[in-house]
C-alpha cells in the first residue's frame, strides 16, 4: 500500500466533490496544510464546510478558500484576523459555526474514535447550549455535542515516515491529530518523508493508521503576531 | 486605585506554588513579571503546551512555537507539547489549578461575560468557555467600570455569557471581591480606596 503522493493535487485526486465536508489542522497560520489548501483552491472544489479553530488570515492560509468564495460553512471558534470572513459573514454570503475551541477539538477526536455525541459542561448558560440536549450527571449540567464525522481530513506534520506515522514540532501539532483522527480520508503533508525504521517507535505522535496519503513540500510558516524581547547589552 | 501593573502584580499573589495555570490575554498577561519569590508555576497555552516561556530574543522566533494569541513564544526546562484535545482534556477535566482572564461584564452570581458584544464585529470565544467551565478556580482582573463611569460589576450581565456561575474573584483597580452566596464580599481595598467608594462604584449587592 503506497501511501507517498508526488503533489498535493495529486493526493486530492478523486476525494473531492462540492458540499464535501473538510476537517483542517493549524492554529492560526501554526501548523496548517499549506499545500493542500493551495491546492483545493486549484481544484475549484466548491460550498465546502470546513471545521478549523480558524480561517487563517486575508489571502493566506483557509483565507485563500475564502477569497475565491469555495466556502459555505465554517466550524471554528475564532475568526478575528480576517477582514474577508467578516464581509462575506454579514452580507450572508459565509455560514459560521461557533465552536468552543475545546468542543471543536474533543468534536474531531471524538468522531475519530467513533463517538457520536458527548456531555460537556462547557457553554452551559450560554448561546452555545441553545437547542442541545441537557442532562444532570452528579449535580451537574451538561450539553450533549456531536462527534465530527469529516469526509476529508488536511493536516500538517513535521515528519512522518513512508507508512505515516508522524511527529509534530511543539506547539505546530494543536488541531492535526484530531483533525487527521475525524476524516474517512486523511491527506498529510509533511517537511520530510523519511524511511520506514528510521523513526523512534516509541516516539510517534499520530500512528500511520489516520493517514492515507501524504506528500511532502516547502512551507512558508508565515509568523502571525511577531513578538520578541530584547537581548541584554 | 491600582493601575495595570498593581493589578496585575495583586493577581500574581494568588498564585500556588506548583501549580498549573492559564493566563487570559490583556492585563493577565503581566501577570508572570510579577510572580513572588519562591512560588513556580507552570503555565498552559491551550494551543498545546505546558510550561510556557517568555517572548524569544530577536532573530530566535519560531514559527512552530506560538501561544494562544498567536504570538511567537519559547519554551522553559519542564515545558510538553500535546494536542488541542488533549489540552483541553486537562482543562475541562479539573487539572488546571486557575485562570485569570479579562472580563467586559461580571455578575454578582459569578456569571462572566468577555466574549462578545452584540451589533459589534464577533469574533468567537475561543477557549474561553472551556476555561471557565474546567478550570478549578476563575480569577478576574477587569477595570471596575466603562469608559462611560458605569459598574461593570453588576447586579446581573447584559452582553452574552462566557459561563454561569464561574467566577471565584474579581480583582479590580478599586480592589479584590469574592463571589460568596448572596453577592460579592469585599476582601481587599486597592491603595487609596474606601469602601464607601467601592460600594458606590459597584452595581452588585454587597454584603458583610
Amino acid at each position: 500500500m503506497k501511501k507517498v503522493y508526488g503533489s498535493a493535487k495529486e493526493a486530492l485526486d478523486g476525494l473531492l466533490f462540492d458540499g464535501m465536508f473538510i476537517a483542517a489542522g493549524g492554529f492560526g497560520l501554526c501548523g496548517i496544510p499549506e499545500l493542500l489548501i493551495d491546492a483545493l483552491v486549484e481544484s475549484g472544489v466548491k460550498d465546502l464546510t470546513i471545521a478549523s479553530n480558524n480561517c487563517g488570515v486575508d489571502g493566506f492560509g483557509l483565507g485563500k478558500l475564502l477569497d475565491t468564495k469555495q466556502i459555505k460553512k465554517m466550524m471554528s471558534s475564532y475568526v478575528g484576523e480576517n477582514a474577508e470572513f467578516m464581509r462575506q459573514y454579514l452580507s450572508g454570503e459565509l455560514e459560521l459555526e461557533f465552536n468552543p475551541q475545546g468542543t471543536l477539538a474533543e468534536r474531531m477526536r471524538a468522531g475519530g474514535h467513533g463517538i457520536p455525541g458527548f456531555y460537556t459542561k462547557t457553554g452551559v448558560g450560554t448561546v452555545i447550549a441553545e437547542g442541545k440536549e441537557h442532562k444532570d450527571f452528579n449535580g451537574e449540567t451538561y450539553i450533549l455535542e456531536r462527534g465530527i464525522f469529516a469526509d476529508v481530513s488536511i493536516v500538517k506534520a513535521w515528519k512522518a515516515d513512508e507508512s505515516g506515522n508522524a511527529i509534530f514540532r511543539k506547539t505546530a501539532r494543536n488541531f492535526n491529530p484530531p483533525a487527521a483522527m475525524c476524516g474517512k480520508v486523511c491527506l498529510m503533508e509533511v517537511e520530510e518523508i523519511v524511511p520506514v525504521g528510521s523513526l523512534d517507535p516509541d516516539q510517534i505522535h499520530l500512528p500511520g493508521i489516520y493517514v492515507h496519503r501524504l506528500i511532502k513540500g516547502e512551507h512558508e510558516k508565515r509568523i502571525e503576531q511577531r513578538t520578541v524581547r530584547k537581548r541584554e547589552a | 486605585m491600582w493601575d495595570r501593573n498593581q493589578m496585575a502584580a495583586r493577581a500574581a499573589k494568588e498564585l500556588k506554588d506548583g501549580t498549573y495555570v492559564n493566563l487570559g490575554i490583556g492585563i493577565p498577561t503581566l501577570v508572570p513579571n510579577f510572580i513572588p519569590e519562591g512560588v513556580t508555576v507552570t503555565l498552559q497555552s491551550e494551543n498545546g503546551m505546558l510550561g510556557m516561556g517568555p517572548f524569544p530574543y530577536e532573530g530566535d522566533e519560531d514559527p512552530d512555537l506560538i501561544n494562544a494569541g498567536k504570538q511567537t513564544i519559547t519554551e522553559v526546562p519542564n515545558t510538553a507539547y500535546f494536542d488541542s484535545a488533549t489540552s483541553f482534556g486537562m482543562i475541562r477535566g479539573g487539572k488546571i489549578a486557575m485562570a485569570i482572564l479579562g472580563a467586559m461584564e461580571v455578575a454578582e452570581n459569578g456569571d462572566l461575560a468577555n466574549w462578545m458584544i452584540p451589533g459589534k464585529l464577533v469574533k468567537g470565544m475561543g477557549g474561553a468557555m472551556d476555561l471557565v467551565a474546567g478550570v478549578k478556580r476563575v480569577v478576574v482582573v477587569m477595570d471596575h467600570a466603562n469608559k462611560h463611569g458605569e459598574s461593570k460589576v453588576l447586579k446581573e450581565c447584559t452582553l452574552p455569557l462566557t459561563g454561569k456561575g464561574v467566577v471565584d474573584r474579581i480583582i479590580s483597580n478599586m480592589g479584590v471581591m469574592d463571589v460568596v452566596p448572596g453577592g460579592l464580599k469585599i476582601v481587599e481595598l486597592a491603595d487609596g480606596v474606601t469602601e464607601a467608594e467601592l460600594r458606590a462604584a459597584t452595581e452588585a449587592t454587597i454584603v458583610d
